[in-house]
């Protein structure tokens, strides 16, 4: 046990802890000053991008969250009561199937499907929908897509497992006791499924508020989210205390994401 | 009702297929651009593909690291796992809780905090750290997973072990991998895809030799290309035969 | 609040397996109905007919001189105690009891009114406010027995209701549930393959084997004078010796009992005496003599394993007074009262005994 507790350490505890020092050193030039100042932090309520790239990130993490689990669960209740016993596995299986994807080739493919001359565009165009092609692609809806595309997967797997592990008999208690279908689900069913529901929206969220990639090659460059901007400040100005202060920050809103959802994420009492 | 979910089944495939399709279709395309009108077929992008040496050299990287970073997550999170279910120590609950938190953590985070470690060291950026990166991200997953398995079943059948005169070198070697391979094996297929997979850790902390969704990531700068699709084909039809020989030959089994 | 129930006709089958065979049975309102059998013998199957959860192959459910063949479960007056007892993890008891009134859309204060006095009536009155999984084994099936009968069924049915509990508490909650099901009258109908708990607990015992009833009727009948050898076995230990006819009588090799030869085509027979009607004091049939093998004490009998003298092949058990302990080795006279005699027609004796 020793080695993994060294090596956690070693590799985990200690960068983070020399980052977290970090962010409150700061540049001079391209000098960097260790030092105790917040004005890293400072920086993130007063620069309007950085601001900005904050509240992006939240709002298109909760939307991704809320819209993948109203699609995922549709689909894991359908592979889950619908689909014949024996093919439910492949059906399943196929349907996270494209999650095998290469991570960077999964938001590209999105493009060219939603790009100016993409296949919805060109197919709408030659069907008469439309008459001029429409903006999808460098969008936050394209942003969106792409997200939800991966997420729907991942929560349609967590959604399954709950819906597979909970007894027939749950069902069959609440309509032998003159429930409809719909009270059924609304009160039984629902309730208990709600520890699968969270572990994936969890997931999502802590998944999507840190990813560079999707919204770089989806999003366009009208609004960057905070992974972005930290890329950005690596990478352009080799600002490390800004990109440690907004790491941080990053990790302050899975901790409030953690505290919401907490709850149910306990699943030894189900 | 039921016509409905039907259908639902069939949007919700088309949803999840329709970017893959598009990738492996405009693969084929005998053009640049991979966008419709469709022209071809032709395979002379996977040729491309293939006689590109620097594509092959990230691939093998990207091989490398997986393979290796997931033997080190699986042997250390097997020990770990072992010590923390065997043995009642103090602190334990301390000690499960900090292998854990990597798993918390963004892997931006985590890149960016090695990153700056190696910066302040002075030592380079190179596979060897993308190696390290993906282990930490890795281990909480093994540990986890193996950690899990480990039910009082496997206590017993080692006390049995035991008593019938193993030491505990052939207790472990006889009795606990072999009950245990399942989820060690789950937890080290599970690692080589994450690893596999990874882009920003090994985006921070690679250079000169990188793996191959960083080559993959440097060649999307220059737009769509067909030669992308090819590529992005290739990975993933690779990766679908390893998922479907597993299920069917390790986790099918199983079952059975 | 009570029904009777008629099933006529009923056959059922899964694919290529028939699960039940031409199923003829009737139950009175108010009374206590144990199906009893070895598992995959049809029992449960027949019960989740009745509960509506399964639409017969073919045939009719009739309950309280109504047609329910077709009826959901929700329609129907009969509410069911499933195994795993499927109480709401979720909700507290009191929410648990008050669940089918709920849907029934009656309002919360009178319902959870409701609710506290069938909690009262299992003994949990003070407890309404816990949840399932703060409940010993025990508790549960009680909070599943108040949720079932809150919404004043008609019938209702039980799956292994006790097949969780420890032997101990298995005996007390059978008591327990006769108590309730004569306070409230409704027809229980209940699924073991515990013929202990059957024979404690029912007014009627139905035997069922691979899908069909090989008896019913009021438990000592069944266990004095079974209908078939099947159920001779299954309610209890048995002994087997082999008959056959020889001119008008019978013959075993024992001698010739004093019973009259069946009216039957068949040639080999097995003659069936329960262990504790085996004597050593004299009767009207004497099975001659028998070693003692073994031996062990039960309380209110002795146990012994013997070989009869005649025939070394046969071996009897049988139960012997606690006052005179039957010594191993020890030769003993073996007598059996005729009328305590079974006679079947050795078909599927192997089977049986297997």
């Amino acid at each position: 046990m020793a080695p993994a507790v060294l090596w956690t350490l070693a590799f985990f505890v200690a960068p983070f802890t020399i980052m977290a020092a970090m962010s409150l050193a700061s540049l001079e030039g391209r000098e960097l000053v260790w030092a105790i100042s917040f004005d890293n932090y400072h920086k993130l309520f007063t620069q309007p991008f950085l601001t900005k790239a904050i509240w992006v990130s939240l709002q298109i993490t909760l939307t991704v969250t809320v819209i993948s689990v109203l699609l995922a669960y549709p689909l894991a209740w359908i592979i889950a009561f619908r689909v014949p016993k024996r093919w439910q596995r492949l059906v399943l299986l196929l349907s996270i199937l494209p999650f095998w994807t290469s991570y960077v080739v999964r938001s590209y493919s999105w493009l060219l499907v939603m790009s100016r001359e993409g296949v919805i565009n060109n197919s709408m165009l030659s069907l008469g929908l439309i008459s001029e092609p429409l903006q999808m692609a460098s969008s936050r809806l394209a942003t969106v897509t792409g997200f939800v595309h991966f997420f729907v997967m991942l929560l349609t797997l967590t959604i399954f497992a709950n819906l597979v592990q909970l007894s027939p008999n749950y069902r069959r208690a609440a309509v032998d006791l003159g429930a409809s279908s719909w009270q059924a689900f609304r009160h039984v069913i629902l309730p208990l499924t709600m520890p699968g529901i969270m572990v994936g929206a969890f997931l999502t969220f802590v998944l999507c508020i840190g990813d560079y990639i999707t919204p770089q090659i989806l999003g366009g460059n009208n609004e960057l989210t905070v992974p972005q901007v930290i890329m950005m400040q690596l990478g352009r100005r080799g600002d490390f205390p800004l990109a440690s202060a907004m790491s941080l920050v990053l990790m302050g809103l899975v901790t409030l994401a953690y505290i919401a959802t907490a709850r149910w994420l306990r699943l030894d009492r189900i | 009702m039921r016509m409905i979910q039907w259908f639902y089944l069939a949007v919700a495939f088309t949803f999840i297929y329709l970017p893959v399709a598009s990738l492996v279709l405009f693969s084929l395309k005998d053009g640049n651009l991979p966008l419709p009108p469709f022209e071809g077929p032709t395979l002379r992008w996977y040729q491309d593909v293939l006689s590109d040496s620097q594509l092959m050299a990230a691939l093998g990287h990207s091989l490398l690291v997986a393979v290796s970073s997931s033997l080190v997550a699986c042997t250390l999170g097997f020990l770990a796992a072992y010590g923390l279910a065997r043995h009642v120590l103090p602190g334990s609950v301390f000690m499960r809780g900090l292998l854990i938190a990597p798993m918390t953590v963004s892997y931006l985070i985590v890149g960016l905090g090695l990153l700056i470690v190696f910066n302040q060291l002075g030592i380079g950026v190179s596979l060897w750290a993308a190696g390290i990166g993906h282990v930490v991200i890795n281990l909480p997953l093994c540990f986890a997973i193996i950690y899990a398995s480990m039910g009082a079943q496997q206590q017993n059948a080692e006390h049995a072990a035991r008593d019938l005169g193993a030491n505990e070198g052939r207790v472990i070697t006889l009795v606990t991998i072999p009950m245990l391979a399942p989820a060690i094996l789950a937890a080290f297929f599970l690692a080589m895809t994450l690893s596999w997979d990874e882009f920003v850790i090994a985006f921070l902390l690679t250079r000169f030799e990188v793996t191959l969704p960083v080559e993959i990531w440097s060649l999307l700068r220059s737009g769509l290309s067909s030669k992308t699709n090819a590529i992005g084909s290739l990975v993933f039809l690779g990766s679908v035969t390893v998922v479907l020989l597993l299920e069917i030959f390790l986790f099918g089994r199983r079952r059975a | 609040m009570t029904a009777s129930i008629s099933i006529k006709g009923l056959h059922h089958t899964f694919g290529a397996f028939q699960a039940l065979k031409n199923i003829d049975l009737s139950i009175d309102a108010g009374e206590y109905t144990v199906l009893l059998g070895p598992s995959g013998c049809g029992k449960t199957t027949l019960l989740s007919i009745l509960g509506g959860f399964l639409v017969p192959t073919q045939g009719l459910v009739m309950i309280g001189e109504k047609d329910m063949t077709q009826v959901q479960p929700a329609k129907r007056p009969t509410t069911t105690m499933f195994q795993d007892y499927a109480l709401f993890p979720h909700m507290s008891l009191k929410d648990n009891v008050a669940f089918g009134l709920r849907m029934r859309g009656m309002r919360k204060q009178a319902r959870h009114a409701k609710a506290d006095q069938f909690l009262e009536l299992v003994g949990l009155f003070h407890d309404g406010n816990k949840r399932p999984h703060e409940l010993s084994g025990g508790q549960r099936q009680r909070v599943a027995l108040a949720r079932a009968l809150a919404v004043n069924p008609d019938v209702l049915l039980l799956d292994e209701p006790l097949g969780a509990l420890d032997l101990k508490l298995r005996r007390s909650m059978q008591d327990e549930l006769k108590a309730i099901q004569r306070e409230v009258g409704t027809t229980f109908v209940h699924v073991t393959h515990d013929q202990e708990e059957a024979m404690a607990i029912a007014d009627r015992i139905v035997v069922m084997n691979a899908g069909q009833i090989e008896d019913q009727g009021a438990p000592d009948r069944v266990y004095r004078r079974p209908c078939s050898l099947f159920a001779a076995n299954f309610m209890g230990e048995i002994n087997q010796i082999p008959a056959w006819r020889e001119q008008n009588r019978l013959a075993t090799l024992l001698g010739h009992p004093p019973i009259a030869p069946p009216d039957s085509d068949a040639e080999q027979w097995v003659a069936c005496v329960r262990p504790e009607q085996l004597s050593s004091e004299p009767r009207e049939w004497s099975l001659g003599t028998a070693t003692v093998v073994n031996n062990a004490f039960f309380g209110a009998h002795y146990r012994c394993h013997l070989r009869s003298d005649k025939a070394p092949n046969l071996t009897f058990v049988a139960h012997f007074p606690p006052s005179h302990e039957p010594k191993v080795g020890e030769s003993l006279a073996l007598y059996v009262d005729p009328q305590h005699i079974s006679l079947f027609a050795d078909t599927h004796v192997k089977e049986a005994v297997a």
